[in-house]
């Protein structure tokens, strides 16, 4: 029962990173329907920027500079894929966005080589033990964060001008255009939000208990990112929520309960999520809160 | 036909020739990297032929081909090996193996179709995406097969008794000895051409038709009476097949198969052949299946006499890495500035439109963006509909 307890906070805080790793990722998709694959890279600047400053400008500063850095390279991405918005089809910019990750992630794999880099954050590897259950310290914070994040990100969305037009023209771009929305404002306010995020979320993927900051991160960090959005449906920002803590959940579970599940193979946490992605696409081919297309003939 | 025509209809023959010719005489002259070279890009090409068909042509994202590349090596691998202590073989003839293997891959893709047929767009090239992560798992753990981390030996290929990598039967043309990649590179060349050939039968008949009205509109063409659910499964199964075959070559030219060489950035390579190659086209997609394969081994192999790159170990740009960075630049500048691929590229003449002269001119690579009804007649538009 202990275990099982512990596996349900660690799960649950672990979900609150693959959420806040899958809300960077779905906001991009619901108000431009790019799919954005250079994801991964982008939160792995963040995190190689936060691992190689901490030490010679401070742990916040650096996590600062990451943001804004990571921001600013996500609002070129996307203000640079902008420029052809008109011409090409979101299929296309999705591809770009390949192209991109492969030269991000091949440049920054080179910078950190062989070098061990770690967030280094000022929860380290603390442990607090709760009635016999133990959370590592930067869970908690990352819980913390997490929730404070999303909640700022729903009330700017709901509340604020920009967010009423970036809700607008995800609902219908030409109409919104017409009303006197700039898409060029909306696409780079998504972008610049993608990156901050995802620095944010570099942070607390890399930190104690992963296993520090690698050239593989940004493949890992999509690898949780895409089971979360797609099985809470792409363009739902409630699905990359609940998606998120279903990822976290089921990639704990299924590595805490592995010697019950040898037959499925060793390490079947990280793919567990994969297959409860596609057991859920197969009953709803737009995921848990995705729109689904409706076509008028 | 005027006199640019005539001398256009001569062209093209005249270079396919020379490229013929090339192709068969270069392993008489080719050093064994460059046949290794080579046969690495053969495989690629078929793999790329097939994803070029159910990307390009279906309209079906895909980023799930290095699953089924994978498929086809180990499934080889295992029917044609033989049991030992640690490993399981089914000891087939190895042509059987071959055939068994495409015939593996060609199946998982038809179990894949349920969802295939179901999704749409993005979420279908997501959820394929997973199968390269499941496949990636499947492949460490079921070690008997596969041989785990550190892969399986596979059997060399031989057929009616001319083994394909020994030296039996002794051969030798013009006094160059005739080894394993010599015959091989022409086992590779046979199989590249069938399947450019298959594929350009498939998309120029009933069936072509019916896939790219699925790609432009899946309710168009359900309107006109093409089953779709059912031809994307076909489209899925086909280029699974092709993926097969491709990873069948492969693992001969390999020698010995590992899982980490399946994994995502195979999958990614593949998208990034055919989009180099301009979606849709098979001459554009072997270009691109080349150009993506040969890059960094070839900057690799002369790292040495390349000034400005870092030797393994040091710091600096390394050959690989050039490669990579140069190919990824090259995805987003095709995609951004010349939507058409490289296959424009290279023709020599704009190519002799087929169609009767109701469409005034042939349209430029910069036209097929542009979703309209010429999009549907060059048949090698860039983009499938994403929902």
């Amino acid at each position: 029962m202990n275990q099982f307890i512990e596996l349900l906070v660690g799960g649950l805080s672990l979900g609150c990173i693959d959420a806040l790793i899958a809300l960077g990722f779905v906001v991009v998709f619901k108000a431009t329907r790019v799919v954005n694959f250079a994801y991964g890279s982008l939160l792995l600047l963040g995190a190689y920027l936060i691992g190689r400053y901490h030490d010679s400008l401070g742990f916040l500063v650096a996590v600062l500079v990451a943001v804004v850095v990571t921001a600013a390279v996500a609002g070129f991405i996307g203000l640079f894929v902008l420029r052809r918005l008109r011409l090409a089809d979101p299929g296309t910019l999705t591809i770009v966005t390949l192209g991109v990750d492969i030269v991000m992630a091949t440049e920054l794999t080179r910078r950190i080589g062989t070098d061990l880099l770690t967030p280094g954050d000022p929860w380290g590897a603390g442990v607090l033990t709760i009635g016999g259950v133990h959370v590592p310290q930067t869970r908690i914070a990352a819980a913390a964060v997490a929730v404070v994040l999303v909640a700022a990100f729903l009330v700017v969305l709901k509340t604020t001008d920009w967010g009423i037009a970036t809700r607008a023209s995800a609902e219908r771009s030409q109409t919104a255009m017409l009303m006197g929305i700039r898409p060029s404002r909306v696409v780079g306010g998504v972008w610049l939000l993608t990156g901050a995020l995802a620095a944010v979320a570099g942070l607390f993927f890399t930190a104690f208990p992963a296993a520090g900051i690698s050239g593989t991160v940004g493949q890992a960090a999509l690898g949780a990112a895409v089971p979360a959005a797609v099985l809470g449906g792409l363009d739902s920002t409630t699905g990359a929520l609940v998606g998120g803590l279903a990822v976290g959940l089921t990639a704990t579970f299924a590595a805490g309960y592995q010697e019950h599940l040898l037959f499925l193979g060793r390490g079947f946490g990280t793919v567990a999520p994969y297959v409860v992605m596609m057991l859920v696409l197969l009953a709803r081919p737009a995921g848990l809160f995705g729109s689904r297309e409706i076509n008028r003939v | 036909m005027s006199d640019a025509g005539r001398s256009r209809r001569l062209v093209r023959p005249l270079f396919w020739l020379t490229v013929t010719v090339l192709a068969i005489a270069a392993p008489l002259s080719l050093t064994s990297f460059w046949l290794q070279t080579g046969l690495f890009a053969m495989a690629a090409a078929i793999g790329a032929i097939g994803l070029t068909l159910l990307v390009g042509v279906t309209g079906q994202l895909s980023l799930g081909h290095a699953f089924f590349v994978a498929i086809g090596a180990f499934g080889y691998a295992f029917l044609a090996g033989s049991s030992d202590r640690h490993l399981v073989g089914f000891h087939l003839p190895p042509a059987l193996a071959a055939v068994g293997a495409v015939a593996l891959a060609a199946g998982a893709g038809a179990l894949f179709s349920p969802i295939a047929g179901r999704l749409r767009g993005i979420y279908l090239g997501l959820a394929s995406l997973g199968l390269v992560f499941l496949g990636q798992h499947i492949l460490y753990n079921a070690a008997p097969v596969t041989g785990g981390y550190n892969g399986r030996d596979v059997a060399p290929f031989e057929l009616f008794g001319f083994s394909f990598t020994s030296t039996n039967p002794e051969l030798s043309i013009f006094r160059v000895p005739y080894g394993a990649l010599e015959r091989l590179w022409y086992l590779g060349l046979v199989l590249v051409v069938v399947g450019y050939w298959y594929a350009r039968n498939v998309t120029n008949g009933r069936p072509g038709r019916a896939l790219v009205g699925v790609r432009d509109s899946e309710i168009a063409a359900g309107v006109m009476g093409v089953n779709v659910a059912r031809y994307k499964a076909a489209a899925f199964t086909v280029s699974s097949a092709y993926a097969g075959l491709a990873g069948v070559l492969l693992a001969l030219a390999f020698g010995r198969i590992v899982p980490d060489s399946f994994g995502f950035v195979l999958s990614i390579d593949f998208l990034a052949m055919i989009i180099l190659g301009g979606l849709g086209s098979f001459g554009g997609a072997i270009a691109g299946a080349v150009l993506v394969t040969a890059l960094p081994l070839v900057l690799s192999h002369y790292s040495d006499s390349i000034p400005f790159l870092a030797a393994p170990g040091e710091s600096g740009v390394g050959a690989a890495e050039l490669a990579r960075l140069m190919y990824g630049a090259a995805v987003v500048a095709v995609l951004l500035f010349a939507p058409g691929g490289l296959k424009p590229l290279l023709r020599l003449y704009p190519l002799v439109q087929k169609e009767p002269s109701y469409e005034p001119k042939s349209p430029g690579p910069g036209s097929s963006a542009v979703p309209g009804p010429d999009r549907v007649q060059q048949g090698n538009a860039q983009q499938p509909t994403n929902g």
